[in-house]
């Protein structure tokens, strides 16, 4: 049967896919020039001759940076609290996750009430600051790991997660003799790779991005992530270290935020499939 | 009969494993959610390090008297938090719901997947990025904004970060730019929940593709649209703190300065704890009220609430 279109939904049909096209571009452009300004000479950049695509193509910006020890280590401090960040969360909200999805355990409601309430109130920023002070954590990794730790929103994830696994086969391994640890560790973590992926990718991309527990947190330059590096060139608008040179400073500033931004740009087409089914599961169960 | 405590006794002792599994993480929430918590007391105190919360002198509501009577920008402060966020609310609440609608309509799903990939990029952007690009972008003299309003407009440049009147512009329109895209999520998980002979019958009767979009795809999003609300809300007073604390200046603080910042400048940068953790807990306690009423109001009169 040949469904008859009016006029009125061609025009809205046309009309929508101009808007799409529009978003696309409105999306895509502001990187595409940083990208062109980043390669380009940093003469046309400053006087705006470079509009999409790059002109007199260098990569003298990038040697420069490249050759700054600071950026490396600021590398180095976003990889490492990343990694020590994710493997921790994951530990420890499956740990709480795990006896939380069981309905019958004593105390449950207690704890995830506790955890929820959370949500909704908080002690603010000076509080959580004086006990991390009090903590002795400042200007160590644990200051950007430790508070932050437990995402309540990705403890309830998880526990949706695991209490829809089939619970036979929790009883089977209990029965051949497996503690509460290794019924975890043996059966249920294995099948919960993809919750496990979606947290801990999640995590991953929120602490490569973060910078304000830094900015709190640390005052030694050795330990500060390359967020803190990007916003002290960029916006605080300190110069570049070791780098009087500022005939490169508009194509360093564009370069930067492309070396901090190109490891997640690549990665992203790849992983948003993760991050909407873990967003779907959080919406929806609330 | 076994007293109340040997079953409790009994119990823990039975389930210890699975106690113990939990241990770390309640201490997590107990040290860094509760402790803090514990911690608002320095709010009715002249708290000094050293003397610690027990030692602290109690001094009432003295820092919330100050703030309201004394601070000469406490108003401001207040109109600000308030302004940024009915604005944030009244553009970036509903932009993503059309933008669902928009790409639910499309008919190429290629075209729609390539569409809704590209909307999501902003979201994985820091806000450190997004900032810098925008004070960048905006530069009077080197920023490209500026470049095309002089050469293709003929117009003078402006230094928008430098101007109060145009700061809410500028923090609400990227705001949208960043989480369009990613906004759309929820909404298109609710229309696909929809159930297809909905539009059948609805063609059936007559229906065109704009009473189609209103009374079915936008009526099908409502639970959700419910939800985001009240969680909204739940933010309320606290909507883009990092992203302003990167854009603000002395010079758009008429418009920028909003209370965390206020709460970061005397708490952390000038180490006035009680102060600024009194004007924090003013912040906190309005969020709490307002998540509240909306889950109650969200209650009575839909099917939908937070809890």
């Amino acid at each position: 049967m040949k469904i008859r279109q009016s006029m009125a939904s061609r025009v809205f049909d046309t009309f929508n896919y101009v808007i799409m096209i529009l978003l696309m571009i409105v999306m895509v452009y502001p990187l595409v020039y940083v990208f062109s300004a980043s390669i380009s000479d940093n003469a046309l950049v400053s006087s705006g001759d470079v509009l999409i695509f790059p002109k007199g193509v260098t990569l003298i910006a990038y040697k420069q940076l490249v050759s700054n020890p600071d950026l490396w280590i600021s590398y180095w401090n976003t990889i490492r609290y990343t990694i020590v960040h994710v493997i921790l969360t994951l530990l420890v909200t499956s740990a709480m996750a795990y006896p939380l999805a069981k309905k019958w355990l004593p105390g449950r409601r207690i704890i995830l009430m506790m955890a929820a309430f959370t949500l909704l109130f908080s002690g603010g920023m000076i509080p959580t600051f004086l006990v991390v002070q009090k903590l002795g954590m400042l200007n160590s990794i644990w200051a950007i790991v430790l508070p932050s730790l437990i995402s309540t929103w990705y403890l309830f994830i998880m526990r949706t997660f695991f209490e829809a696994l089939p619970e036979e086969l929790e009883d089977a391994a209990t029965i051949d003799g497996c503690s509460s640890l290794q019924v975890l560790l043996r059966i249920v973590l294995p099948l919960s790779m993809p919750v496990l992926a979606t947290i801990g990718l999640f995590t991953a991309v929120n602490q490569w991005n973060a910078f304000f527990d830094a900015l709190i947190y640390l005052n030694d330059r050795s330990m500060y992530p390359l967020q803190i590096m990007l916003r002290n060139i960029l916006v605080a608008g300190t110069t570049i270290q070791a780098e009087g040179d500022l005939s490169l400073l508009q194509t360093m500033k564009y370069a930067i935020i492309m070396i901090a931004t190109l490891p997640i740009l690549c990665i992203y087409p790849f992983i948003q499939k993760y991050f909407v089914q873990g967003t779907m599961i959080g919406g929806i169960k609330g | 009969m076994v007293p109340q405590r040997n079953v409790m006794w009994y119990m823990l002792k039975k389930h210890r494993a699975l106690y113990l599994l939990m241990l770390p993480g309640i201490l997590y929430y107990i040290i860094f959610k509760y402790v803090p918590m514990y911690g608002v007391i320095i709010a009715f105190q002249d708290y000094s390090i050293g003397k610690g919360i027990l030692g602290s002198k109690f001094v009432g509501l003295k820092h919330f008297i100050e703030f309201f009577y004394v601070n000469p920008d406490s108003w401001k402060l207040i109109r600000n938090t308030v302004m940024l966020n009915v604005y944030d609310l009244l553009f970036h609440f509903p932009a993503p719901i059309i933008l669902a609608i928009l790409f639910h309509e499309l008919k190429n799903k290629t075209f729609k997947r390539i569409v809704q990939s590209i909307s999501y990029m902003p979201h994985f952007l820091s806000t450190v990025v997004i900032a810098g690009i925008l004070v960048t972008f905006l530069s009077p003299q080197t920023g490209i904004i500026n470049f095309i309003l002089v050469k293709m407009f003929g117009m003078e440049p402006i230094l928008f970060l430098g101007l109060p009147n145009w700061f809410r512009t500028i923090y609400v329109s990227s705001e949208v730019w960043q989480k369009i895209g990613w906004g759309t999520i929820l909404y298109l998980a609710a229309i696909a929940g929809i159930d297809p002979t909905l539009y059948e019958a609805a063609k059936m009767d007559g229906a065109n593709r704009y009473q189609q979009m209103r009374h079915i795809t936008f009526v099908g999003m409502v639970p959700v649209m419910i939800i985001l609300f009240v969680l909204t809300l739940g933010h309320f007073m606290e909507t883009g703190f990092q992203k302003i604390l990167l854009l603000y200046n002395s010079m758009n603080y008429e418009t920028s300065d909003v209370i965390n910042t206020f709460v970061y400048r005397r708490g952390i940068l000038d180490a006035d704890f009680s102060f600024a953790t009194a004007v924090g807990l003013f912040q906190s306690v309005i969020g709490l009220i307002l998540v509240i009423a909306a889950n109650r109001i969200a209650r009575k009169y839909s099917e939908t609430s937070l809890w």
